[in-house]
């Protein structure tokens, strides 16, 4: 009985929603047509603000700071909210174009053309965004580490919170690190797997909030996957042992695969690069498309509503429920990537220290 | 190539530093104190059942040693008061052949002693015998008589034959 009157009560408020959002967009007549591919693009790429709404017209958003090399060469320091004071939104020659290939960058007028500053150090959406992941690893860790001071072994196991991260650090350590990279090496690169982990994990997860805190794509932007792919092929061809790069440059294949001319070394070579590239595409187009799919469920109300109050009101339902469900399946994916990532980076450094062949 | 797709370099540098910076301090303070912490927990937790394994162990060993030893008194109590039934009859009868034989022994001293006694009264008496009769003889013939070997021979011939009529 409490099940079926809550699911009324939610359809009620879904379809009254969507009525009063019908009314809001048809006020709005017909010269804004809903971009999709701008509001996604929008959302899941970096702003140099953190935008959290727009009231009739107005935006609201936290203004970031702004640090850019120009192209002669001096430093300049200013908040993003300089850019909304003047008119025609340029602060000190710096302005953000909304269209071109210069969409989003800091910009100035140099010799009379649109170029793009020399260096762009700005504390971006993403940026900030990394900062809050960073923040909170260190309170949640190192928080949990000051516990197992001035205790010895014979204490007891601890409980609550330090319990839980304990709990998830050993899973992770045991039965992904320990079992891939093998019982012999994993002590070594446990510390940055681990990280990793809780980076990706944590990264997720707040990408999954859709209000201040969270709410960046973090993990679905190249750049930050990059570092971390780059990070794993550091730590795979740094420590390789001996027979690692004799299989490169030496494998046991017929010596007419290596020898005039070295097919099987060129492709094991290549294999090197793209198992780190496979690593950043992964993580970047799971995270990405989880975004980029939530989102456009979200500009279905939009553009169901202006197609009609009834029409509006049915697709909403449909599309709430659908984004019910992607963020409870991008919950589940926040965990998988980031499992995935530490575990095929601890089978590569794994396979970087092969036993030596005793035959 | 769409925007998305192209890494940004403040990005980059950020994301480098943020993560190096990340890395080396819970590399430092944060997963080994958890792990290592967890292994020594693990090793101790090993180690106590190691010993209370060997404990039990030992108490078995114990208890076993306990009912051998039980068993062995038993036997060496049973063993020893047998052997001390043994010499007790044993000494019971060398007391009782040793009391024999000397009792024995004293009736024959008392046997040989009464034989002499009574050979030493009857040869008394005899002497005294004959002293009376030959003085009452004396006496009586108002005649001393001497007393030689063969007065005394005579006499004693005599009182054989009287010991005889009697």
């Amino acid at each position: 009985m409490r099940t079926s009157r809550y699911v009324i009560l939610c359809l009620l408020t879904m379809v009254l929603l969507s009525l009063s959002l019908g009314a809001v967009a048809s006020t709005g007549g017909d010269e804004d047509k809903i971009d999709v591919q701008e509001i996604v693009m929008g959302h899941t790429g970096d702003a140099h603000e953190w935008h959290i709404t727009t009231i009739d017209k107005h935006h609201v958003s936290i203004p970031l700071p702004v640090i850019v090399m120009s192209n002669d060469g001096s430093w300049h320091c200013f908040m993003s909210s300089a850019f909304h004071h003047s008119a025609d939104g340029k602060h000190n020659g710096f302005f953000i174009p909304t269209e071109g290939e210069n969409k989003d960058k800091v910009c100035e007028i140099v010799d009379g053309r649109e170029e793009r500053v020399k260096l762009d150090l700005s504390l971006t959406k993403n940026v900030v965004q990394l900062w809050i992941v960073v923040i909170l690893m260190l309170l949640i860790f190192i928080g949990s580490a000051r516990w197992y001071r001035n205790k010895k072994a014979d204490s007891d196991a601890p409980k609550g919170f330090v319990g839980l991260v304990e709990m998830f650090v050993m899973m992770v350590n045991d039965d992904v690190i320990k079992a891939c990279v093998g019982e012999k090496h994993y002590k070594r690169y446990a510390p940055y797997l681990l990280t990793a982990f809780f980076f990706i994990f944590l990264s997720n997860l707040l990408g999954l909030v859709p209000i201040f805190p969270g709410g960046a794509n973090l993990t679905g932007n190249i750049a930050i996957t990059f570092v971390l792919a780059m990070f794993t092929f550091f730590a795979i061809n740094l420590f390789g042992n001996r027979e690692y790069w004799l299989e490169i440059f030496w494998p046991k294949v017929p010596t007419w695969l290596k020898c005039p001319v070295p097919m099987m070394p060129v492709i094991e070579l290549f294999g090197i690069l793209t198992k780190p590239f496979a690593l950043m595409v992964r993580l970047f187009a799971n995270i990405f498309a989880g975004h980029a799919i939530v989102l456009s469920l979200t500009c279905v109300i939009f553009i169901s509503c202006k197609l009609g109050a009834v029409i509006g009101a049915g697709l909403s339902g449909v599309s709430v429920v659908m984004i019910i469900f992607m963020d409870c399946l991008e919950l589940l994916v926040a965990f998988i990537q980031a499992y995935v990532f530490t575990m095929l980076s601890a089978i590569f450094i794994g396979l970087a220290h092969p036993e030596e062949h005793h035959e | 190539m769409p925007s998305f797709l192209t890494p940004d370099f403040g990005l980059l540098f950020w994301m480098l530093i943020a993560f190096l910076v990340v890395f080396v301090l819970l590399a430092k303070y944060g997963f080994p104190v958890i792990t290592d912490m967890v292994e020594k927990r693990k090793a101790y937790i090993d180690e106590s059942l190691a010993a209370a394994r060997q404990a039990n162990e030992k108490l078995a060993n114990i208890k076993a040693e306990c009912q051998a030893m039980i068993q062995e008194t038993q036997t060496r109590q049973s063993q020893i008061l047998k052997e001390a039934g043994h010499t007790r009859d044993q000494i019971v009868e060398e007391a009782k052949q040793k009391a024999q034989q000397e009792a024995n022994r004293i009736l024959e001293d008392a046997r040989r002693q009464i034989k002499a006694e009574t050979e030493k009264a009857q040869r008394d008496m005899r002497s005294q015998v004959a002293d009376l009769s030959i003085q009452i003889a004396a006496k009586i013939l108002s005649r001393s008589l001497q007393k030689d070997e063969e007065q005394m021979q005579w006499v004693d011939r005599i009182l054989d034959q009287v010991a005889e009529k009697k």
